[in-house]
């Protein structure tokens, strides 16, 4: 725990009680006083906390500890600069009239207080576009409230037009019938989506088009909303595991070790050194895989078919390393709490080495097919350009982030797993551009290997499971010839890991930016409440702000330059 | 589905004849429509990828208008909110088609047995094959193409299929 950050708070908010919890320091505080508290939290020059992390409610009907009030709502911030985590909470009297709303500080706040409004129900006074974001329209009810049955399903007959919305848009970019008129033009309304080959997965792009320019934009996510959260709540701790995997697909083990980290940092497990370096390895080894399929469906859409060659090959391959360790080829469960599933296999250093000679071949074949191309440079640079300042109000953190100019890395800024020991650099953009945000990736390619390859040689000798019965499953002797390890087995099977009583919130830096879990537990073991907060969701709400002004074309590669995954992005 | 002038013909050996020789044309030349929404969509692009090749089965023209196509891949959980689309895409589609549902969650739902995920595509389409897997391999889907390949070669032009399905959106 951050001890100074605690101090911090506290002299700034004496009249407010501060917890601590993992990294973050915990305020109280009632509705009245909610905006001026982050309002200072944001703009007071020794706060500065500017960027919102996640906004997100908790509904207390069933927890067995009494709390005030049903409701609560929790706002995540981060001083990015010097490392400190704020919660705020608030107390919910009565959601119909809900609390005010942060989106004139941050516009994070707009998507992320939308979601909180669509599964609890809590209204925010003052949100320019207060409606539901990952159920469809049709819904009735707020499905994360604890008195919303799992399975009431509720079918959609059609989709929204979504009409309201772009007209809302257009009259605010200044768009009205002078203009209609002066542009001697019919404005051309364009779906891109939800089913298109653009899209990646399942999102809404609706364009108001003048010729191929696009004069206003607005989207339409929760194509692929399936319930993560929900799920999670009836799930033993270590079940979760395999939901996880399903969130960023395309790096399904950085989702396992950044879950399996966040629920060990409240139990307060220290895991084996072992575990820890394989987690190096593995987490950087699908960090690469991201940015492979990330880059070789980019330069598809722009035409570049022979990259998808070179760097999807890559990854074809890597998956016999994958599968002959984890038995899967993309979604791996490897993680356990308090460990792994199992060792390396013996002769996997030089299987790696051969994966991460390939990948580095096939990157640079890739590279020098882009980075001195000119056609690849008319079409990303200067392309959908997003300032560090607009990056940071919308939440943006990893690559997209960095590609802006914002050096804001987890595995540098709250290190974790000996991450202060590995020599590598972390790339910079300086423009915000498409192009940045490509080659910010490539580069992060070449560090990731250089990182495994240092861990490789640290990699120590070990188990890779903490001894501790109340965690990790004790082996099979154990099991079949002693009574204890029978009763910790069955246990831990039926019942789960007990995790305390509790809330906190930890993060991990994946592929494509902080990957946070925030919990509730109420000493299960099954989660109270486990939400995701996913980096690609608030990227995806800084779309319209990058692509307006900009054509049509540019709005598809800039969708692919941001790495959009409908798992993690809808959940 | 007949295609005009043969359905008044009958159950005659020109027909058969007509039928034996449009169904290795169809079978050979699939152009699948592939609705991807998750995970499944990335082992469908290793199925398309060099290792795998999905072209040797003469299926590699994938299209992403639903007028061009004759295979629906779903592969991928389906939402409620994205049922409507999916119907949608499937009448959009020119008979004759086929419907494969890849993967757990377009079969069954899979995991998510939850408020927002529709318990099996064909609830809302009629399905002809259906893949296992969480998400499936690149095998399977190249073994479901010769399932839809096997059942291609045992239809005749005067039966239309699937004529009388009703699902929750009907």
């Amino acid at each position: 725990m951050n001890t100074t950050a605690l101090e911090l708070i506290q002299a700034a908010f004496p009249e407010v009680s501060c917890t601590a919890a993992v990294d973050a320091v915990v305020l109280t505080v009632q509705a009245e006083q909610l905006e001026t508290t982050l309002s200072r939290l944001k703009n007071d020059p020794e706060l500065d906390f500017g960027l919102l992390l996640d906004v997100t409610a908790i509904d207390y009907l069933e927890y067995p500890v009494p709390q005030p009030t049903r409701f609560a709502v929790v706002y995540t911030l981060r001083n990015w600069k010097r490392n400190l985590l704020v919660q705020v909470r608030v107390p919910v009297t009565d959601p119909e009239v809900g609390i005010p709303s942060a989106t004139s500080l941050w516009d994070s706040a707009n998507w992320g207080e939308r979601e909180t409004y669509d599964q609890y129900g809590i209204h925010f006074s003052g949100h320019p576009d207060l409606r539901r974001i990952l159920n469809h329209w049709q819904f009735q009810g707020h499905p994360l409230r604890k008195d919303y049955p799992i399975e009431k399903g509720q079918v959609c007959y059609e989709t929204d037009s979504l009409e309201n919305e772009i007209k809302a848009r257009l009259e605010l970019k200044g768009v009205d019938q002078a203009v209609m008129e002066d542009i001697n033009t019919e404005i051309m309304f364009l779906n891109l989506g939800p089913s298109h080959p653009v899209t990646h997965g399942a999102i809404r792009i609706l364009a108001a088009l003048d010729g191929e320019t696009i004069l206003a934009n607005v989207n339409e996510i929760g194509y692929l909303h399936r319930g993560f959260e929900k799920t999670a709540e009836n799930r033993t701790y270590n079940q979760v595991v395999p939901l996880t995997d399903r969130l960023n697909y395309c790096s399904a083990l950085m989702n396992n070790i950044a879950y399996a980290k966040a629920v060990e940092s409240w139990l307060g497990i220290e895991i084996t050194e072992k575990a820890k370096f394989m987690r190096v390895i593995l987490a950087e080894f699908f960090r690469i895989q991201d940015h492979l399929v990330c880059l070789a469906a980019n330069l598809v859409d722009m035409g570049g078919l022979t990259n998808y060659w070179y760097l999807y090959n890559e990854k074809e391959a890597s998956y016999d390393l994958i599968a002959r360790l984890t038995g899967a080829r993309l979604t791996s469960s490897f993680t356990r709490i308090g460990g792994m599933y199992r060792d390396f296999y013996d002769g996997w250093e030089d299987d790696m080495e051969f994966h991460l000679e390939a990948i580095a071949k096939g990157v640079s074949d890739s590279l020098k097919l882009v980075q001195k191309n000119r056609i690849v440079h008319e079409r990303t640079q200067n392309v959908c350009v997003l300032s560090p300042e607009a990056a940071l109000s919308f939440g943006f953190t990893g690559p997209c982030l960095r590609a802006s100019g914002v050096p804001f890395d987890l595995r540098k800024d709250n290190p974790y797993y000996f991450y202060d020991t590995f020599d590598f650099t972390i790339p910079l953009g300086s423009k915000g551009d498409i192009y940045d945000r490509m080659m910010v990736r490539y580069e992060e390619i070449f560090q990731s290997i250089r990182i495994i390859r240092q861990a490789m040689k640290r990699m120590p000798q070990g188990s890779v499971n903490v001894k501790n019965n109340r965690v990790t499953l004790p082996p099979k002797s154990e099991v079949y010839d002693n009574i204890e390890g029978l009763a910790s087995h069955f246990k831990l099977v039926f019942e789960g890991v007990k995790v305390p009583t509790g809330e906190w919130y930890d993060s991990f830096e994946a592929a494509n930016g902080e990957l946070g879990f925030h919990f509730v537990s109420d000493g299960s073991g099954q989660p109270y409440k486990c939400k995701v907060r996913p980096p690609c969701f608030y990227i995806m709400g800084a779309f319209h702000e990058m692509v307006e002004g900009h054509m049509i074309a540019d709005a598809v590669i800039n969708l692919g330059s941001i790495n959009i995954i409908g798992g993690e992005l809808d959940r | 589905m007949a295609l005009g002038l043969e359905a008044s013909l009958g159950d005659s050996v020109l027909t058969t004849k007509i039928d034996a020789v449009i169904n290795w044309g169809r079978e050979y030349s699939l152009w699948p429509f592939v609705f991807g929404t998750a995970c499944c969509a990335i082992e469908f692009m290793s199925a398309a990828a060099s290792q795998h090749d999905i072209s040797r089965w003469g299926a590699e023209v994938v299209r992403f208008s639903p007028r061009q196509a004759d295979l629906l891949l779903v592969a991928g959980t389906i939402s409620y909110k994205q049922a409507p689309i999916l119907k949608q895409i499937y009448e959009q589609m020119p008979e004759p088609k086929w419907v494969v549902a890849m993967g757990a969650c377009a079969s069954s739902g899979g995991i998510y047995d939850n408020y927002c995920t529709v318990q099996g595509i064909d609830t809302i389409i009629p399905v002809d094959v259906y893949i296992s897997g969480c998400p499936s391999r690149p095998e399977a889907v190249l073994d479901a193409l010769m399932k839809i390949q096997a059942q291609i070669r045992g239809e005749s032009v005067l039966n239309d299929r699937h004529k009388d399905f009703k699902g929750i959106l009907d």
